[in-house]
């Protein structure tokens, strides 16, 4: 169209010189990445003060020593890659705990700091930092130590409630004893064994003891919706009916899907490490498909695999199927399907 | 203590909850704005072709007088806003945020409408193509926001009959209380308008579709239908974009507009109910489109009210009308906070689609740096158009915009639900509207 003569000069009085001028929307959800990571943080402190409580003060070493690991490696690779240092999201903070939270009580304190070093400068920042990684950082962490450092990391001891417990028994996890001697050494070994799963009375690594303490902090973070059942129910439930199907020594359908469900790390896994968002599907039916093979996974190598716990190598290898199944289950768009109608 | 809600389970999926914040003005009677000195009368306030100036500087026009003519079809006449003067024809800002050609009038003081409007007691005598033709002459466009000719909404082609008219009454955007102020106030104006627009489309149920969270206003309009059984009226469920037209469509009558497609592509029409108003008053007093309901609120100005103001009004005036700038406000916002422009001028002009006028103190504007995705999925879940913003937003920061464009970016209609709820704060919206503008540019 023609534009009309400009007959008079423009004139663009300022009637309010600072006005902030930006694309809407102008309101914002009072959310953030610290507050996430933060309270993913806050919903782990019933397990980690499960594991003080059992393992005393080697606990509280490894916890510390991970943490401050983790976060001296993010500050200074952050520095070195000239990015914005960011320790103070949590995001550090959180993996060192995840990382304390996957090894023995008794652990020489230079392993897990080789674990949180390798999570955070390996595999979070040499991939592009927060949001650019493929694998969860503490699991890689943990899975590089546990195949360089496999003796002390299989080494658990008997939770003495005892904070001076320096010169603990070692004792195998149940989950070892099943594999390597079958259920009676185990029903020996731990008399009241569902009992003891559930309370956190039974050897392991720090924070995957106590069932009910990690049970009660994933419901926290349901509640307020950090995470939602989409992964982690599916994945335990995968792991409960394949070990009750497969699992028994009598036949099928004879197998102890309880234990199996609150042994080794399955819902500190479940809950706290295959829900991590950067490195799980997004869409929730590829979550649903992520946790059932998670679960599928677990349950082969705990029963048929080499390793008496598959909770980790699960994770990990889904982890690289995520942007596949998010890309192969994309959500349908509102009105797509009505879209195609029209046209035919 | 009057109800704050209503139950409604009527909504669609996805979608967020912003604070209202609509208490600020939602009490106040509409007053009437001060007749303004000057009005500037853009020449495009609608989707659609710009008018062409009917008028020449120096000539005296009236209330309600033609001065600028369609430019195409999809287009709508603009009118004088007050009798008085042209006083400059040329580029003026606007709320979009660039100048626009307009009209400047001076007043004349006196306010009089043009001679000859006809003024048409019984509807029904009238044809729907004279109907029609007098929304068109009246310059009535949506008034919620999105200024499309109404003219053209009534004009399906013949192969998508149209079954069902629903009037939005949703407003779902935080603070405006506009057009809960007009369903309390012109109620029976609004039925009436809805009546008009059924007979035009030849459409024999009506709907209003209003947010739970005014049942002052459902009650008014329930009261206003009372004792018909053409029109229902349909409390929905609070929830942003609720008052989006596929959104509300899906809420009151369940029906799903195709992607890339229209409400016309499921027999539906949806109007604003302040645009059914203003079609009652076009009809039956043959008045234009001059004046609106616009709501100045925000905590941003002292005194929150809403206002029936001339269309060409300065912001300026508004404000101070609402008692002025408080000492920290730091952005104005032409429409609401969720979908609203941001000013740098406060000179611009109320147009058709101005709803309010929103005033943010520096408290509640972010400036907040954004951070990397953390693929939360908050914003999957937010979107009402069930699309993956949080890809579009990682696909677009690179500059992959065919890419985007493979997820679905054109059937993104920028709400911001998705930029809302992000919690490493990126600007998934103000992307969006990057990669559209790209994309059309390499198609030229």
């Amino acid at each position: 169209m023609e534009a009309p003569a400009k007959e008079q000069p423009k004139e663009h009085p300022r009637t309010q010189p600072e006005l902030i001028v930006s694309i809407g929307p102008h309101m914002r959800a009072e959310e953030s990445t610290a507050k996430i990571m933060w309270t993913v943080t806050a919903a782990l402190l019933p397990a980690t003060l499960m594991a003080v409580y059992y393992f005393g003060i080697p606990a509280i070493l490894v916890i510390v020593v991970s943490i401050l690991s983790a976060m001296i490696s993010e500050a200074v690779m952050q520095k070195i890659l000239k990015k914005e240092v960011t320790v103070s999201d949590g995001s550090a903070f959180l993996t060192g705990l995840l990382i304390a939270m996957n090894v023995p009580a008794n652990i020489p304190l230079y392993i897990p700091a080789v674990g949180s070093f390798v999570a955070i400068v390996i595999t979070k920042q040499l991939f592009g930092g927060l949001g650019y990684n493929i694998f969860n950082p503490a699991l890689i962490g943990r899975a590089l130590i546990l195949v360089s450092f496999a003796k002390p990391m299989t080494t658990f001891t008997k939770p003495v409630l005892n904070v001076m417990s320096l010169d603990a028994k070692t004792m195998a996890t149940p989950l070892a004893v099943l594999k390597e001697d079958g259920v009676a050494k185990l029903l020996e070994l731990y008399p009241n064994i569902h009992q003891d799963l559930l309370l956190g009375s039974r050897a392991g690594s720090l924070g995957e003891t106590a069932t009910i303490a990690l049970l009660l902090g994933a419901a926290f973070l349901m509640i307020k919706r950090y995470i939602t059942w989409h992964i982690p129910i599916p994945f335990i439930l995968t792991v409960g009916v394949l070990t009750w199907i497969f699992g028994g020594k009598e036949g099928l359908f004879t197998g102890d899907w309880l234990f199996h469900i609150m042994a080794g790390g399955l819902i500190l896994g479940a809950f706290y490490m295959a829900t991590d968002y950067v490195t799980g599907p997004s869409i929730r039916s590829a979550q649903i498909v992520f946790g059932v093979a998670c679960g599928a996974l677990t349950a082969l190598i705990r029963l048929k695999g080499g390793y008496p716990e598959g909770v980790m190598f699960a994770i990990l290898i889904m982890n690289c199927f995520a942007p596949l199944l998010d890309r192969g289950m994309r959500s349908r768009v509102f009105g797509k399907a009505e879209a195609k109608g029209v046209k035919k | 203590m009057e109800a704050t809600s209503v139950k409604a389970s009527a909504t669609f999926s996805g979608g967020v909850h912003p604070a209202g914040n609509k208490e600020l003005s939602s009490h106040k009677p509409t007053v009437t704005a001060a007749l303004p000195k000057r009005v500037v009368i853009p020449l495009s306030q609608h989707i659609g072709a710009p008018c062409k100036p009917t008028v020449v500087i120096g000539q005296e026009v009236k209330k309600g007088e033609r001065i600028g003519e369609t430019g195409g079809f999809v287009s709508a006449p603009v009118h004088a806003s007050l009798s008085g003067k042209v006083t400059a024809i040329g580029a003026f800002p606007h709320s979009l945020g660039m100048d626009v050609p307009s009209v400047v009038i001076e007043s004349d003081g006196k306010d009089e409408w043009v001679a000859g409007l006809r003024e048409t007691p019984d509807y029904t005598l009238l044809s729907p193509e004279e109907l029609k033709k007098m929304v068109l002459d009246a310059g009535i466009v949506g008034m919620g926001g999105a200024t499309f000719p109404t003219h053209v909404k009534l004009s399906p082609p013949k192969e998508k009959p149209i079954d069902v008219v629903i009037l939005n009454g949703a407003e779902c955007e935080p603070y405006l209380t506009s057009d809960h102020r007009l369903m309390l106030e012109k109620p029976k104006e609004i039925v009436e308008g809805l009546r008009i627009l059924m007979r035009i489309l030849n459409v024999k149920k009506g709907h209003i579709g209003i947010e739970a969270n005014k049942p002052d206003a459902i009650a008014a309009m329930q009261k206003a239908v009372a004792g018909s059984s053409d029109i229902e009226v349909w409390p929905v469920k609070v929830k942003y974009p609720q008052g989006a037209e596929k959104m509300l469509i899906k809420a009151v009558a369940n029906r799903t507009v195709p992607a890339g497609g229209l409400p016309m592509d499921c027999g539906v029409v949806v109007q604003n109910v302040g645009t059914a108003a203003a079609i009652y008053d076009a009809v039956r007093f043959g008045r234009p489109l001059v004046e609106r309901y616009v709501t100045v609120t925000g905590r941003g100005v002292k005194e929150p009210k809403n206002f029936l103001a001339r269309i060409g009004t300065p912001f300026s005036q508004l404000i101070e009308e609402a008692g002025g700038l408080t000492g920290d406000a730091a952005k104005v916002i032409a429409g609401g906070p969720m979908m609203g422009m941001s000013q740098y001028n406060l000179d611009v002009p109320v147009i058709k689609g101005t709803s309010g006028i929103l005033v943010l103190p520096r408290a509640e504007v972010s400036t907040k740096s954004y951070g990397p995705c953390i693929r939360c999925a908050r914003c999957i879940d937010a979107c009402p158009m069930m699309l993956q913003p949080s890809l579009l937003g990682l696909f677009i920061e690179k500059g992959h915009y065919e890419d985007a464009r493979d997820y679905n970016l054109m059937d993104c209609f920028e709400c911001g639900s998705c930029t809302f709820v992000c919690p490493a704060n990126r600007p998934m919206v103000q992307w969006v509207k990057r990669a559209k503008r790209e994309l059309a540019k390499k198609k030229n």
